[in-house]
């Protein structure tokens, strides 16, 4: 999801910061994404305070374009990490390139070169593979701002791996056994993010600025649907919000997020339709629910029951 | 620092919070405090904003801090006062404390009463008990519900003293080990071998994948019916607890998450204080609408393909079969589907001609791996058994179970 409208060409990175709160909201809006002033507020200070940012929120809530709307705002380069369990050092941080360096003991052995000294020039730089945690750390070079570093599904990796990255965040440092520690000249911009399926230690959270992402309410869901899908009528898009806002009240066992709205948006355009009628409704229901429970207590009767309750609501 | 009352209002705010129960260290006051010198302030919901970024470390503390915010910088011309750096009144009402609903300790912490005095140390009591096989024997047969107080105190030792076993899982994680069936390359640790003999000869080293205890989780029905199994039960999770990864879960009217209490290494203090914080004992029994609610709240937080779960309820919910089918079957069959071996121990089956007869129990027999005794001792021992070896698979070189009370292994990263 990228900014549909035409963003500043070629932003030019810059070291200097948004004043204030309205003005990175403003920045933050010319790449598409409208934050709320507490979600504002929690960014700029992560910013200023150069403190790592945990957003946590339900799935759908927005949580990794957060992280892309920062980075092209703020014209940083982008580094993601994506979690999953059983990530560990040679996945996160560096990994030693073994085919290469074994190709290098067969090339020494033919060559004569193979003494005791092969074992210092097997572990030099050209042989390190760098991934998302050093590629952070060491930046982009002096003169550059520093990059923003998106910490993707953190509940998704296990405690040792937590544990791991709180070392990291806490210094800004990495240690490679063989070839020292590596600091970072600027501290990156990190961005913790976490669906909830397991609680993040308690070590850090302490460590970040904590913000809750919930679902937007009718109003800014609506402004976000107008960046997002200029193309959709304003009339669609407003039966659209108050319809998903009525859902969400619903105890669903997955409730649909402003991607799934978003995405909605669209099939219903595809589909060519400028009202919610309940043929297009009962046909496209399946982009916003996506569970069997759910879609089985929505289709007919209930569906039928929210147009109606739809259509009874006074013109927004 | 910036000097002035608006350092110390911040100050007193954040120990207001820690009284009530939330996290909030001086590092992250002191944190605030930076964090207002960087955004300076312009209206209340900008220092709520701030606030609530830098004190604020999960979801579930958000009510609490609005309900104390409200309270606490509740000045009607609080922009001029702000602007002046004049105390914030905080208006303290001589009568009644404001009706704050179940935040009492909110209340507690805004209106401080004195502190209650601790309570005079026991007498330690020793007890020689020389036990003949027989006493032992009797002991672990005999029924919980029937035991005296002197019987019931030696078996909540002997349940603390029983082996639990987890059962050991494969992770994503390998560990080193030797040449063997499952056993992959290890690259790197063979390439380092190498270059310390300056790349002479490659002795390859292997990886399997490392273990960890299967996690446990418990449903603890402590409805009036179950009364006299639920301190059992409770006794249960805390010897459980200390073994490996559990998380329970007591309801009867309403469902309530005990894990963090459990955390206490004497049970008879996490009992007490397990007891001062569920309000539902001995009330009605709903465990269809609990397990929604489970489903709504934790399941996604709690709940992992790898758990064990162990439901403890004697089943005797009422109902016709069609309400019992489509709301108690219905939950029940997603429990089922979310984790790995659903286990139900019920109370009921210390008579020996129980029949699945009720409908509560015939709606959720189904969907259930195994329906368990848990009366008296000896069933707790077959429990653990059951526990440590998992469901029935392909018999292959399965790793050791892991048993408390010692630590499972940590594997580095």
């Amino acid at each position: 999801m990228g900014a549909e409208d035409a963003a500043p060409a070629g932003r030019p990175a810059t070291l200097t910061l948004p004043a204030d709160v309205p003005a990175l909201q403003a920045l933050l809006a010319t790449q598409g994404y409208i934050a709320g002033r507490e979600l504002a507020t929690t960014l700029f200070l992560a910013l200023k305070l150069q403190r790592p940012l945990f957003l946590e929120g339900e799935p759908g809530t927005g949580k990794t374009e957060i992280a892309r709307a920062l980075s092209a705002a703020l014209g940083r380069r982008l580094i993601r990490l994506q979690c999953h369990e059983g990530l560990d050092l040679a996945g996160a941080a560096y990994e030693w390139n073994y085919g290469r360096q074994m190709l290098e003991i067969r090339l020494a052995e033919a060559q004569g070169r193979a003494d005791a000294s092969l074992g210092q020039s097997l572990f030099d730089r050209r042989f390190l593979l760098e991934r998302p945690l050093l590629q952070a750390l060491e930046g982009d070079g002096p003169g550059t701002p520093p990059p923003v570093l998106l910490v993707d599904e953190l509940d998704r990796a296990d405690e040792p791996f937590e544990a791991y990255l709180l070392e990291v965040l806490g210094e800004f440092q990495l240690t490679i056994p063989e070839l020292g520690t590596v600091r970072a000249a600027q501290p990156p911009l990190v961005v913790l993010t976490s669906n909830r399926s397991r609680e993040v230690h308690d070590a850090v959270r302490r460590r970040c600025l904590y913000h809750w992402v919930d679902y937007p309410d009718a109003a800014l869901e609506r402004q976000i649907l107008a960046r997002r899908v200029p193309e959709a009528p304003a009339a669609l898009s407003a039966q659209v919000v108050a319809f998903v806002q009525m859902l969400r009240e619903m105890d669903l066992a997955k409730r649909p997020g402003i991607s799934e709205t978003i995405d909605w948006v669209r099939a219903l355009l595809a589909m060519d339709a400028v009202s919610l009628d309940p043929a297009t409704l009962q046909d496209t229901l399946g982009v916003l629910l996506k569970g069997q429970d759910d879609l089985a207590r929505v289709r007919g009767t209930e569906a039928q029951r929210m147009l109606d309750r739809l259509r009874a609501l006074p013109a927004a | 620092m910036q000097a002035g009352h608006l350092a110390d209002n911040v100050m007193h705010f954040g120990r207001v919070l820690r009284h009530a129960g939330l996290p909030v260290g001086s590092d992250r006051i002191a944190l605030a405090l930076q964090a207002l010198q960087a955004t300076g302030l312009e209206d209340r919901e900008s220092l709520r904003a701030v606030l609530a970024a830098t004190l604020l470390d999960r979801h579930a503390s958000r009510p609490m801090f609005d309900q104390a915010f409200d309270l606490f910088w509740r000045d009607p011309d609080f922009e001029g006062h702000m602007h002046r750096l004049l105390l914030p009144r905080v208006d303290v009402p001589r009568s009644p404390r404001p009706g704050l609903s179940e935040n009492r300790r909110l209340a507690e912490a805004l209106f401080p009463t004195a502190p209650t005095p601790p309570a005079p140390p026991q007498d330690a009591q020793t007890m020689t008990v020389t036990w003949t096989a027989n006493a032992r024997e009797v002991l672990q047969r005999a029924d919980f519900a029937t035991m005296s107080t002197d019987e019931w105190r030696q078996a909540a030792q002997a349940l603390a003293a029983l082996r639990w076993l987890f059962e050991p899982l494969p992770s994503r994680r390998r560990r080193a080990a030797p040449e063997g069936a499952g056993a992959r390359l290890d690259f790197r640790r063979t390439l380092q071998a190498s270059a310390r003999q300056g790349g002479e000869g490659v002795w390859p080293r292997w990886s399997q994948p490392a273990v960890r205890p299967a996690p446990v989780l418990m449903l603890v029905d402590i409805s009036g019916s179950m009364s006299r199994y639920s301190r059992v039960a409770l006794h249960l999770a805390h010897a459980l607890a200390r073994g490996g990864p559990l998380e329970c879960f007591v309801f009867g009217t309403r469902l309530t998450r005990i894990t963090r209490w459990l955390r206490d290494r004497d049970p008879d203090h996490a009992l007490s204080q397990i007891e001062n914080a569920v309000r539902d004992w001995s009330g009605g029994t709903r465990i269809g609408e609990n397990l929604h609610a489970f489903h709504r709240e934790w399941a996604g937080r709690t709940l992992s393909g790898r758990s064990t779960v162990l439901l403890i309820s004697d089943g005797l919910e009422t109902g016709d079969p069609q309400t019992l089918r489509e709301g108690l079957g219905a939950e029940m069959a997603r429990l089922r589907r979310r984790c790995r071996r659903l286990l139900w121990l019920n109370p009921l089956l210390r008579y020996d001609a129980f029949a699945p007869v009720a409908g509560g129990i015939r709606t959720m027999l189904p969907h259930v791996d195994a329906l368990l005794p848990v009366h008296n001792l000896d069933s707790l021992k077959a429990l653990a058994q059951t526990l440590g070896q998992g469901p029935q698979g392909p018999q292959g070189p399965r790793p050791r179970p892991f048993s408390s009370p010692v630590t499972p292994p940590i594997t580095p990263p």
